[in-house]
């Protein structure tokens, strides 16, 4: 199988549904003439033309509303928010928007629409462009939100996503662009709201997804050294939320680590360790560990970012703390 | 126009204005629940812009939802059982007064944050565009919407990819309680279409007849020209902001003023009995008839059933886990 970056993985996914169904479209910020500001739709303007790779104002509500409104009408949208941290902008749009309609007209209003968008800190950007507000989306009942971890993932997710009826958000991490990893060429459709073992193991459960899951497998490589058989659940989807994995995999370890780049109050780590306190109880043998982001406006300064950010000594540590 | 033409005109107001007072009191009964936005007043409005449209030519609007609905051909009775919460209602009872729908009927709600969804409406112009058809997206909102973000992307979108949208707002002086004058930069909203180059007119809108000439022409300018276009059409709403409103911000002498100057049925009525379009004596067997129909419609309202409780859940998503 090749090996291919999760950028190549998306951009793959994108011109292929585009060339499979012409109601699929994207719009949103530089995505045309620039090529998009991570390179991911880097050809498409001059393939596809201006009418479906459709460069906008910079107008996040109105990217989103359009999209929505597009969606109404039989279209399949891709809009594209250049990093998460613009989605604060198009907040009403993406939560109560499209969140809602399907629901709230009874099932009259379709919205086939993908909203696709980049996220994650490390990269020298301040406070303003460097956060990982997946849970906040994900709190959305009606909202679907996506967030992959491997190129294979990122390409079959995202396919479809393109493909599903409801919304999706669909969050990238802007340091996993040149990650690599095996992609199946052809079609292979991943399902949204599956978890998935990244990795075997009988010692620990690590929970992750997105960014933290690459963290995490750097960790395991590390405690493989020092005999301890990690276990690491890729969620994938955080809403819905897939625990059925999850807790079959803890039910063999007893032990749990959640990893999360995001903030540790109110965090994926909270969710998914109530959900095993809940369904898991009689099989909890040490408290579960969360391994999150600080809780602070991440820094500028590189050294105060990386140490706000959760790292592989922080996962290694989290783990011999469970055992 | 033919005689059955304006008959209409005079009928869908006549529902609307019935449909509000007896919303008033199965509210004040306690049996409408939530925000109760009423369209006394605004009646000619709707009813002669959407008389105006063509079948493929979508409409939404903002929360002062009932009378477009009807305009739309939702029936009163429907629109009544929604006002109930009821399963029969056009929203199944999940939208309630601020969320009227009816896809098929090619009216896209019933939309309760201000200004939210004018971009929606640009985006259904896109798609329309996209795919090659010549329907015009007619978006509705008030004065207030105007002061907000949303509302001058979505204009300003609508002017950069020349999208067929119609932007029609009714301006009744009032956002909540807080005058035009006191939000808003200028006291012509159809200014702000100049500042997008989006051609504009204002007008009357308590002249149900001035109100569907001009749409006409609007609409037709949008689908013939693909570009925006902004009707501005002046307006009073008789009643408070909403059920609770202690409507400090105006005299009951403004308001009895308009009431007896500018009410729409009236001049309408006026209009009809003129220009010898229709005796009185029709018009008052119409309103008699109309009073009947609303009748049965709260009755059939009041009838029906509560939604299901093991359809919570329903239509959370199309593809469900």
């Amino acid at each position: 199988m090749p090996r291919i970056t999760m950028r190549e993985a998306i951009s793959q996914a994108l011109w292929e549904e585009m060339e499979r169904d012409t109601r699929v479209f994207i719009m949103g910020e530089e995505v045309g003439v620039w090529g998009g500001s991570y390179a991911v739709t880097k050809g498409f303007y001059d393939h596809f033309g201006a009418e479906r790779v459709k460069d906008t104002p910079i107008s996040e509500a109105t990217i989103i509303g359009a999209a929505i409104g597009a969606a109404l009408t039989g279209l399949r949208p891709v809009a594209e928010l250049m990093t998460i941290n613009f989605a604060f902008s198009a907040f009403e749009h993406i939560v109560n928007q499209a969140a809602k309609l399907h629901y709230m007209f009874a099932g009259q209003m379709v919205l086939p629409l993908v909203i696709r968008t980049v996220g994650g800190g490390g990269r020298q950007l301040a406070a303003t462009h460097s956060q990982t507000p997946d849970v906040v989306f994900a709190h959305f009942p009606g909202l679907k939100v996506v967030a992959p971890g491997t190129p294979e993932d990122a390409k079959g997710l995202l396919k479809s996503a393109i493909r599903s009826d409801d919304p999706i958000l669909f969050i990238e991490s802007a340091t996993l662009y040149q990650s690599r990893g095996e992609v199946a060429e052809g079609e292979n459709l991943i399902p949204i709201g599956k978890s998935k073992i990244q990795r075997p193991g009988k010692d620990v459960t690590i929970v992750s997804y997105s960014k933290m899951l690459e963290t995490s497998m750097k960790a395991a490589d590390q405690l493989a050294q020092e005999g301890i058989e990690v276990e690491i659940v890729d969620l994938r989807t955080l809403r819905p939320l897939d625990m059925e994995p999850v807790l079959e995999s803890f039910k063999k370890t007893n032990r749990a680590v959640i990893v999360e780049e995001g903030w540790r109050s109110y965090g994926v780590g909270a969710e998914v360790s109530a959900r095993i306190y809940e369904e898991a109880f009689d099989y909890v043998d040490a408290p579960i560990q969360r391994v999150a982001q600080k809780e602070v406006p991440l820094p500028y300064n590189r050294n105060l970012e990386q140490l706000a950010l959760p790292q592989v000594e922080d996962v290694v540590k989290a783990v011999k703390e469970v055992l | 126009m033919e005689k059955n033409e304006y008959v209409e005109l005079f009928h869908q107001m006549i529902l609307i204005r019935l449909v509000e007072e007896q919303a008033t009191q199965l509210y004040q009964q306690g049996k409408i629940g939530g925000f109760l936005h009423l369209y006394i007043g605004q009646e000619a409005v709707s009813t002669g812009l959407i008389s105006s449209r063509q079948p493929q030519d979508r409409v939404i609007t903002a929360y002062r939802d009932h009378g477009v609905a009807i305009n739309c051909g939702i029936p009163v009775k429907v629109v009544l059982a929604e006002l109930l919460g009821k399963a029969t209602g056009c929203s199944e009872g999940r939208g309630g007064s601020m969320h009227m729908a009816d896809v098929g009927k090619n009216f896209w709600g019933g939309h309760a944050i201000v200004g939210a969804h004018l971009p929606i409406a640009a985006g259904m112009a896109l798609g329309d565009r996209y795919q090659g058809k010549d329907s015009v997206t007619i978006c509705m909102f008030g004065d207030g919407a105007t002061n907000i973000g949303y509302f001058h992307e979505a204009l300003n979108l609508s002017k950069v990819w020349n999208l067929s949208v119609l932007w029609v707002c009714e301006n009744n002086l009032y956002g909540m309680g807080t005058s035009v004058e006191r939000a808003s930069a200028v006291s012509e909203i159809r200014q702000k279409a100049e500042g997008y180059l989006i051609p504009n007119s204002r007008i009357d809108g308590m002249d149900v007849m001035e109100v569907r000439n001009a749409a006409q022409k609007a609409i037709e300018t949008v689908r013939s020209n693909r570009t925006p276009y902004f009707l501005e059409i002046e307006t009073y709403r008789f009643r408070g902001h909403s059920m609770g409103d202690p409507e400090r911000y105006r005299t009951s002498d403004e308001v009895k003023c308009w009431q007896d100057e500018e009410d729409p049925i009236g001049i309408y009525h006026k209009y009809l009995l003129d220009n010898k379009i229709i005796s009185s004596e029709e018009l008052d067997e119409l309103e008699k008839a109309s009073e009947q129909e609303v009748q049965a419609a709260v009755q059939f309202a009041e009838s029906s059933p509560e939604p299901l409780a093991e359809d919570l859940y329903k239509n959370l998503y199309v593809e469900m886990e």
